[in-house]
């Protein structure tokens, strides 16, 4: 055997076998806030892939090579379900040739199975613009929520890596007692926001809103998905609100009218982390969205 | 008073076939009785219900405040989620989803003339139905069988010359679990030959398929067949290759010649990341062709007469390239290109008046296209394309009892190249109110035959049903 055959080979060899060498669980998480949760529950048991980045629209993703690659070794998918990946995760199943992490395997998480949902719809109709039929998918926004997903998701690493459980286990033991002090604190500090009125701009804050006892007064998209008009911004002017909430994914333009016609402030949240500085991990993303909140009201 | 009413209205229902038996008015009051008896028991099973979903629904926002980790409890959570019941045979139903696609278009020049020199167009290769009409109604239902198998077929409906074609498009099976990345596809399908031919037509940027599209695949080329594919284990890098083998009943194929297929293809697509706001894709594709009576071309409309036919060996090759840029906002860049090579081989035959020709044709071909959209936001695009092909074809006559001279069987046969190269400007602008409904305007200033074609197209692409899916 030539000396480049016998290196192609082994290289081959070793391309089959990574799957069964490497110790590390490889985990892809298709939104940022699953990677960060993921990252506290596993440490340095797990090597975590965030799929999308805090500056795109998880809906809207492709099925890009690159995705497909990373799919193609995982040994565990983290997503949020309730559709909001519908148009590239089960596509991308599909396509990585990887059994481990399709529906119904343990390599395949959904946080939103976790859960109690809001926002069902009674009745399934896309007049009603981009509707979720399982319930609204944006349930990292309620701290309690995330909670529950922890442990769901520690108790399927612990099943997917045995040999780790007890760090898994002591992993989240110390999670669990931070989340729970920290949203005390958290509540505590927005203690002056219930009853609030807030519109929004997607209806994406409704975990957030339901937690901290702001009621929506509105949203500045007439329909989910749809972009604000003039006609429904006018409307919306004759509502009394005491904050505007977008992300910063959001058009500026649609709150910045509201605001200069009501006078009523404007606060940029995350809504993922890293959505903005300072809130690179779950406890500064929610320590951002407090603080910023408690911020608008006082001003 | 709307109540009573309808009361009235059930009652009166109820006791008409009743009264076939007795007319007694007791019996009619004792129905009454019980449908009054009836509503109030479904009003107060609904009171119930509310107040246990409301209950559910404290319960849930409260629970999480008091739960302390155990190990048993984190158990349970999980259990519990996954014994969630799913109830009834509907929840299996595959997914389902119809596109509806029509339009306008308008030409300078007669679409039913479009040739292009050099390349006589079989398959699907064609100009849309001038004026106000239907393109073409997909629908299209997809499944996981069961765990092994993942199984999809899109049934087309089509209108050509006032004549209604449905015919299977697509009908194939995928592997799921087949173990180091290995996948098989079989069944009816489109090859993975270029970047544009997998697609369906509702996904494309433009409303027609690019000349090169036209001349060297019919349109878009699918067939039956099987295909095997790898994607290597490569963390930052996809890489797959695969070979397909397929029957050649469609163009460019010519009937189907052997056992094991007449088409064979083999392909490779490299793709990645650059940055988090930059991804590309590479492909590579070689398809062999044994041709066996491939009948294309030739101006037989005007006679009435046969199309020519071609026998003998077609090797196509392919380079794809695509590069998309996420520029921040829901703007983004889209860059495509396709370069087609071929190389023809063997002998045409053609029937005209009362004698057969027989020639000898060594065909060069060429040509490719490139186009960049620009997405202004979530509901605006527009985009340029630019295509060019080249022909360079040497034709011998063997035999010619026609009568006719060999040059205008040659010029009649379609094979003979030109010396002008066909190249056509397309630029359009779609709007996409929401993800499943789309229109588009789209002009090409189209040089492919002796006069300048301008052609208008208005297109609609709705999609009622399932989710598409966001092909790469």
């Amino acid at each position: 055997m030539k000396p480049q055959v016998k290196q192609l080979a082994g290289l081959l060899a070793a391309c089959l076998l990574t799957g069964s060498v490497h110790a590390k669980l490889n985990i892809f998480a298709c939104e940022p806030e699953w990677a960060a949760l993921t990252r506290e529950l596993a440490g340095e048991h797990a090597t975590v892939f965030a799929a999308t980045h805090a500056g795109q629209d998880p809906h809207y993703v492709q099925a890009k090579p690159s995705l497909i690659a990373k799919l193609r070794s995982a040994d565990l998918a983290v997503c949020t379900g309730a559709e909001l990946e519908t148009g590239w995760i089960p596509m991308l199943q599909r396509r990585a040739r990887n059994p481990k992490v399709l529906p119904g395997k343990p390599g395949y998480f959904e946080a939103t199975q976790q859960v109690v949902l809001l926002e069902k719809p009674a009745k399934l109709d896309r007049a009603e613009g981009d509707v979720h039929g399982d319930g609204n998918p944006h349930i990292q926004l309620d701290p309690r929520r995330v909670l529950e997903v922890a442990k769901a998701l520690s108790s399927r690493l612990q099943q997917l890596d045995p040999g780790n459980k007890p760090a898994y286990e002591s992993r989240l033991q110390d999670f669990v007692t931070q989340w729970n002090s920290s949203i005390e604190r958290w509540q505590a500090q927005a203690e002056g926001l219930k009853g609030k009125r807030a519109v929004v701009h997607h209806r994406e804050w409704v975990y957030l809103l339901d937690w901290l006892g702001i009621q929506r007064a509105g949203s500045l998209e007439p329909k989910p998905g749809i972009p604000p008009n003039m006609a429904h911004l006018a409307d919306l002017k004759k509502q009394q609100a005491d904050l505007i909430i977008l992300s910063p994914a959001n058009d500026t333009k649609p709150s910045a009218w509201l605001q200069e016609q009501t006078g009523t402030p404007v606060v940029v949240l995350p809504h993922t982390v890293g959505a903005v500085p300072n809130s690179d991990d779950l406890f500064g993303f929610f320590d951002e969205i407090i603080r910023r909140l408690s911020e608008s009201v006082e001003t | 008073m709307n109540r009573t009413l309808l009361h009235a209205a059930m009652v009166a229902a109820l006791s008409f076939p009743v009264s076939a038996f007795s007319a007694d008015s007791a019996d009619i009051a004792e129905l009454k009785r019980m449908i009054l008896e009836m509503k109030r028991q479904h009003e107060q099973q609904i009171q119930a219900l509310e107040q246990r979903v409301q209950q559910a629904e404290a319960l849930a926002a409260t629970a999480e405040e008091t739960a302390q980790p155990t190990e048993g409890k984190i158990v349970a959570v999980e259990e519990q989620v996954q014994a969630k019941p799913r109830i009834g045979d509907n929840r299996f139903n595959p997914a389902i989803s119809l596109v509806l696609q029509g339009g306008y278009a308008s030409y300078s020049e007669d679409p039913e003339d479009f040739h292009l020199e050099g390349m006589p167009l079989g398959g699907e290769a064609r100009l849309q139905d001038e004026g106000l009409a239907l393109w073409e109604t997909e629908l299209t239902v997809s499944a996981n069988v069961d765990n092994l198998f993942y199984g999809q077929a899109t049934i087309g409906m089509h209108t050509h010359d006032g004549e209604t074609e449905t015919d299977v498009e697509e009908a194939f099976v995928d592997t799921l679990a087949l173990p180091a990345g290995l996948g098989l596809r079989f069944g009816r399908f489109y090859s993975s030959v270029g970047y544009l031919n997998e697609k369906h037509t509702h996904v494309w940027d433009f409303a027609d398929a690019p000349l090169a599209y036209q001349a060297f695949l019919g349109g878009q080329y699918r067939d039956d067949g099987i295909r095997a594919s790898w994607i290597a284990p490569l963390d930052e890098l996809f890489v797959e290759v695969g070979a397909e083998t397929l029957r050649g009943d469609n163009y460019p194929g010519g009937g189907n010649s052997g056992d094991f297929g007449a088409v064979q293809n083999l392909f490779a697509k490299v793709g990645g990341d650059i940055g988090p706001d930059n991804s590309w894709q590479l492909g590579v594709s070689r398809m062999d062709v044994d041709v066996d009576d491939r009948s294309a071309g030739g101006h037989a409309h005007d006679h009435g007469g046969e199309s020519p036919s071609f026998n003998g060996d077609s090797d196509l090759t392919v380079l794809d390239a695509v590069w998309k840029t996420d520029l921040g906002g829901e703007r983004a860049l889209i860059f495509q290109g396709e370069y087609f090579w071929r190389d023809e081989d063997g002998q045409v035959s053609l029937s005209e008046g009362a004698g057969d020709a027989l020639f000898d044709y060594d065909g060069d071909q060429d040509g490719g296209y490139l186009q960049g959209i620009f997405q202004f936001n979530r509901q605006w695009r527009a985009g340029l394309r630019y295509d060019r092909l080249s022909a360079d074809n040497d034709l011998t006559m063997v035999s010619n009892t026609t009568g006719e001279a060999d040059d205008d069987i040659f010029e009649e046969s379609g094979y003979q190249s030109s010396n002008g190269d066909p190249d056509r400007w397309a630029t359009m602008v779609d709007w996409s109110p929401s993800e499943f409904s789309r229109l588009r305007l789209q002009y090409a200033r189209d040089d492919s035959r002796e006069d300048t074609d301008d052609q208008v197209y208005l297109q609609y692409i709705m999609t009622l049903g399932a989710h598409g899916a966001h092909q790469y």
